[in-house]
């Protein structure tokens, strides 16, 4: 199989990511969209990977998913404590941080 | 040790003093530190004393010694250098500071004695003889230039040492604002100088003279004019010399040390270390002369009708400074030094037999209301007469000897010159008459009220103590003077400074007799002036007679005339004033020359100076230059701060855009 189909997938998902981002306003959905888009990344790392024939790929993947991991812990626990302090669980309304 | 080496000990043994008094005044007793900066001065001397006979003992040819402590810097053409210049010249101006100052300095033991500020008085006198002595022996113009501005910052110190006198404080921010004008002045000069010669060095930039500069050029006659502005401030010529009557608000032996008989007369000695430039631009000597003879008369003049006691010895210290720098002009050298040393002894007799009228009228400064105290201050009296008839000129006194071969010797360049010498015997007449005013007017007549206490032996202490200018109540705590006043008839180190300063002033005249007799100033000073073809001169016979005879006529004749004035018939002075009354007018306010400065300099200035404040400051500063940036940045800032809105998908959405842009370009840009 041609490699351009795996991008094709890849380009997908991470639009679908992306798109996600920009519309959604619930932060949860947000980190989610955000998963896509890594792992979009992720598919097109290792499929370059696999076409070259070395694990130069397979490594950065395997980096780039312990990053997510670590990115939802943070991520996770940012929207536990606006839940916990009853703050509006909205990406719009937490905008304290302006000019 | 060598000739230099002693002179590195009349150097340092002052500052040691400084820095013993000032670090250690805490822990010093009673009279301690009095005791320290005299003995520092002292030792100083002495070692004064051995560079001279070191120097003595060397043949006429190696008698200009050059020691150098350290190099500051070495390149690109400049020779800074921390150095010492040893020859007859700095040895004589060496030995008359550090005797007379060690005489004050014992004066001023006693004088002080009751005052809050002693140790901080004997610190400053201290760092006041240092400054002087590094400026004498300076071997180049940096040194110079350091000696110079530290003497001005000395002088301000020690005029405005009753710190909470405001008569005094103004009096000493008057006197340094002068003294920065002469320092800017000698920097200046000092650059014309060495932009010529190429060296900093006195002796090298001597010898370059005559090659680098025509004679009259341009820039040199410019450079020396300069210098003449740094001589004038120090030695209080015309028109900068405002600020030596006013200075007259500290202490009275700092008036003796440093208002008459050392500072002031820096500026002499400044032309005559400068002579070869002067020789090669004689139109900067003549402007000297000319300014030197225009100050002795005008001096004279305003000494006549001044009513305070200190302040009319002021003004005879311009008047005789006027001859001394006329004298050094005119290439008279060695007399015009003469002149320098007795001056130095009598004014400073003068001076401190002043502070002993004034410690008896418990601070009055005024004549008017002085009198009588011949009886009751015998000895006082008698050393008021001595430095009297020495600076009225009278023979065998040392004034005498001095002034008139000075002034033979201006007169003898011929031309013009007789008309300064003519100027000058006129003043000498004027200055007998003020002297002998003074000495009628504070010891002749009825006897004042404390005149009569003294006689029934009690010195009279002023109820409140006041100032004597403004009549201001004032207390006797430290920034004020002491509670207790002294005369030198109860005080021994007084007596004794003034009898060795009596002394001086009646014999010092002998050093050099005219006919030949003796010539041993003339004789010492050869070897610095070798080079000058305006040294060797000899008058006529029959000219230094006339002049003799004229001096001793003159000076006579002049007391003669204050004697009928104010003894004989005691109305004359009422009746002259009222006749000339715009006359005394004039002179009683100075020839207006604080006035017309105010008019000329100040005024302007402070006009100057307020349109900036509030048109320049306000307008362009504070509008255009802070107003205009903080608009720039203000208008900046809030344009970028639209962008942080704070909404995290727009940030995203700026992100996406931003990384999209970016491939695309690349994309286009590889195809």
């Amino acid at each position: 199989m041609s490699i351009s189909w795996y991008l094709v997938v890849s380009a997908f998902v991470f639009c679908i990511g992306a798109a996600g981002v920009l519309v959604r306003r619930n932060p949860l959905v947000v980190l989610l969209c955000l998963e896509l888009m890594l792992n979009a990344g992720n598919l097109a790392l290792v499929a370059f990977a696999r076409m070259h024939g070395n694990a130069d790929g397979h490594v950065f993947a395997l980096v780039v998913i312990v990053v997510a991991a670590c990115e939802v812990t943070v991520g996770l626990g940012l929207i536990v404590a606006l839940y916990r302090r009853r703050l509006p669980i909205d990406v719009d309304r937490m905008r304290e941080l302006q000019g | 040790m060598s000739a230099t080496g002693w002179a590195w000990v009349v150097l340092l043994a002052p500052l040691a003093g400084t820095l013993v008094i000032a670090l250690g005044w805490r822990a010093l007793p009673g009279r301690a530190p009095g005791w320290i900066g005299t003995g520092a001065i002292t030792v100083s001397f002495a070692a004064a004393v051995a560079t001279l006979l070191d120097l003595q003992s060397r043949g006429e040819e190696e008698r200009q010694l050059v020691s150098s402590a350290w190099d500051y810097a070495k390149t690109a053409g400049v020779d800074a250098e921390l150095s010492i210049l040893v020859d007859p010249l700095s040895v004589l101006m060496i030995l008359v500071v550090t005797g007379v100052s060690a005489l004050i300095h014992l004066y001023s033991v006693a004088y002080l004695a009751s005052d809050r500020g002693y140790a901080r008085f004997f610190a400053y006198l201290n760092f006041f003889v240092f400054s002087m002595l590094l400026l004498v022996l300076a071997g180049n113009f940096l040194v110079l230039i350091v000696g110079w501005a530290f003497v001005g910052a000395a002088s301000y110190l020690l005029i405005s040492f009753w710190y909470r006198r405001t008569t005094a404080t103004e009096a000493g921010i008057k006197a340094f604002v002068i003294n920065v004008v002469g320092d800017v002045g000698l920097v200046l000069g000092t650059y014309f100088i060495f932009q010529g010669t190429g060296t900093l060095d006195f002796l090298g930039s001597f010898e370059a003279v005559q090659d680098s500069f025509g004679r009259n050029d341009g820039e040199l006659v410019a450079g020396c004019c300069l210098l003449l502005v740094g001589a004038f401030a120090k030695s209080a010529q015309i028109p900068l010399h405002t600020w030596l009557p006013d200075a007259m608000e500290g202490p009275t032996p700092v008036s003796a040390l440093i208002h008459a008989a050392t500072m002031v007369t820096a500026g002499v000695y400044l032309i005559a270390r400068m002579h070869p430039l002067f020789e090669q631009a004689p139109a900067a000597a003549d402007v000297g002369a000319i300014i030197g003879c225009l100050t002795l008369v005008v001096a004279a003049t305003i000494a006549l009708v001044q009513t305070d006691l200190k302040r009319v010895i002021a003004y005879s210290t311009m008047s005789q400074i006027g001859y001394m720098v006329m004298g050094v002009s005119a290439g008279a050298y060695a007399a015009g030094l003469f002149h320098l040393m007795t001056h130095a002894f009598f004014k400073a007799l003068l001076f401190m037999a002043a502070g002993s009228v004034i410690g008896a009228m418990a601070g009055t400064q005024d004549l008017d209301r002085m009198g009588g105290f011949r009886r009751s201050m015998p000895f006082t009296f008698g050393c008021f007469v001595v430095g009297g008839l020495a600076l009225a000129g009278v023979p065998p006194f040392s004034g005498f000897f001095s002034k008139d071969e000075l002034l033979l010797l201006v007169g003898d360049r011929g031309g013009w010159h007789w008309i300064l010498y003519g100027f000058g015997y006129l003043a000498a007449l004027l200055t007998a008459v003020y002297t002998f005013r003074m000495i009628f007017r504070a010891f002749l007549g009825e006897p004042v009220a404390e005149a009569r206490a003294l006689e029934r032996g009690e010195l009279h202490h002023a109820e409140h103590h006041t100032n004597p200018a403004t009549g201001e109540q004032e207390d006797t705590d430290v920034g004020f003077p002491g509670p207790e006043h002294h005369i030198a008839e109860r005080a021994p180190q007084m007596r004794a400074a003034m009898a060795v300063l009596a002394v001086l002033a009646t014999v010092a005249g002998l050093l050099q007799i005219p006919f030949g007799v003796t010539h041993l100033v003339d004789g010492f000073l050869e070897p610095t002036f070798a080079e000058s073809e305006l040294y060797e001169r000899n008058p006529s016979d029959g000219q230094i007679g006339l002049g003799l005879v004229l001096g001793a006529l003159v000076g006579l004749g002049g007391i003669f005339l204050a004697h009928l004035i104010w003894v004989r018939k005691p109305g004359t002075s009422a009746a002259l004033r009222a006749r000339l009354a715009p006359a005394h007018q004039l002179l009683a306010r100075k020839w207006y020359f604080d006035e017309a400065i105010d008019i000329l300099v100040v005024r302007p200035f402070a006009l100057a100076g307020r349109f900036c404040q509030q048109v320049f400051e306000r307008v362009v500063v504070n509008g255009f230059f802070v107003g205009g940036t903080t608009g720039a940045v203000r208008a900046g800032s809030a344009a970028v701060r639209a962008a942080q809105s704070g909404y995290l998908r727009l940030y995203a959405a700026l992100l996406l855009l931003g990384g999209g842009a970016l491939t695309l370009y690349f994309l286009i840009a590889s195809s």
